[in-house]
């Protein structure tokens, strides 16, 4: 239901700039922080998108990792799980550097 | 951040991208690249949620000029909302105009436990409206249960979200703080895998700590968990049933509506285990 949300406002955006244009593809960055299944978010496309002007539109996902950089040691390091701890020194103090994306990147229009 | 291109005419640039540029500039990211394909790309680099935060402003300065402090109150279905809202109530809605907008995918059936336990005003937002239901209170759900509420006569307001550990936590509504309601039959591993909403709270009310002699719920370890991945949020352990615990939320609640007057009748806070 989350991934359903999340379509319906990427539709909502991507038909906002499309401006009643034909759209081919719709590609949105998401972080992992975000929590959003990338098959789970496929299937809600299929089911948002058929109802509307966006049935042809292909929904590309750039993924991104969730990384931290410590304020400790200094280390960058990718987060396998939600904790916020360095993947070095395992310190807490730590500032985010990604992950939190739920942007909507381009949409390709096709020409008349 | 810019996204170069090359116009046919040979001209390359690069477009900082943001909401308002992109109002007045539809035909902006051509285009060389796509001539063979009949396609043109538009950067759009723009927070998907972008136009539910522009309404959630708008809740929020329209709760700040009527002088209302907002909550907004999370948690799994069955953890406790409800029972925890009828208990502050009656604690302390003598003391405070509080307000509750109760989000519900159907049925009033929580809107009306609340009934006569001391909400100066109660409005009901169903959001079955949606896709067959939806499963959080988003900011347009959130302004319309606002129309129904007579603001000037409040001093806080309680946003009763929709039972859910995912979905509310995306979606701001215009609340000045997040609360979520735990209870301890759900699991010590849940901050781990339903980390946006954990992250997202102000303050984790533990609920049904009376019940704790009867699980194998280990409370070190999700308060572990919790820490993990929110180092921030206020921790307060409570029983909604037994009463525990109340009062120190209904006095984080006080602090919220900065009418701090009342506190006094409340007993000093229990230590955390």
């Amino acid at each position: 239901m989350h991934e359903l949300s999340i379509c319906n406002a990427i539709a909502s955006t991507a038909k906002r700039h499309a401006g009643g244009r034909p759209v081919s593809q719709v590609k949105v960055r998401i972080g992992h922080l975000r929590q959003v299944v990338p098959d789970a978010l496929q299937f809600s496309w299929e089911i948002v998108s058929s109802s509307t002007d966006l049935k042809n539109a292909e929904l590309v996902i750039e993924q991104v990792p969730a990384a931290v950089e410590c304020l400790e040691c200094g280390a960058r390091t990718n987060l396998d799980l939600p904790i916020l701890a360095c993947g070095t020194c395992e310190g807490f103090d730590v500032k985010l550097l990604s992950g939190e994306e739920l942007l909507v990147v381009s949409i390709d229009l096709v020409d008349a | 951040m810019g996204r170069f291109h090359v116009h046919a005419d040979g001209t390359g640039h690069t477009h900082e991208h943001d909401l308002a540029h992109h109002d007045d500039d539809r035909d902006v990211g051509d285009h060389s690249g796509y001539a063979e394909t009949g396609q043109t790309r538009v950067t759009i680099l723009e927070n998907l949620l972008s136009e539910n935060d522009r309404v959630a402003d708008e809740n929020g300065r329209r709760l700040a000029a009527a002088g209302v402090r907002s909550v907004n109150l999370m948690s799994s279905p069955g953890a406790g909302k409800t029972t925890l809202l009828r208990k502050s109530l009656e604690m302390i809605g003598g003391s405070v105009r509080i307000g509750v907008l109760e989000g519900d995918i159907a049925t009033s059936l929580d809107a009306d436990r609340l009934g006569g336990a001391g909400a100066a005003a109660i409005s009901v937002v169903n959001t079955s409206a949606g896709f067959g239901g939806e499963c959080h209170l988003d900011a347009v759900m959130v302004r319309s249960g606002l129309e129904r509420l007579p603001l000037p006569e409040l001093d806080l307001l309680i946003i009763e979200n929709v039972g859910n550990l995912v979905c509310p936590a995306e979606f701001r509504v215009g609340e000045d703080a997040r609360a979520m309601v735990f209870s301890v039959t759900e699991g010590e591993e849940k901050p781990l895998k339903y980390p946006v909403m954990f992250r997202a709270a102000d303050v984790v009310v533990v609920n049904k700590i009376d019940l704790l002699p009867h699980l194998d719920f280990d409370l070190n370890e999700f308060l572990s968990n919790l820490s993990g991945v929110n180092r921030s949020a206020k921790v307060i352990m409570a029983s909604a049933r037994s009463g525990e615990g109340v009062d120190e939320w209904c006095g984080w609640l006080m602090d919220q509506g900065q009418v701090a007057s009342a506190v006094s009748f409340l007993r000093p806070a229990p230590t955390v285990p």
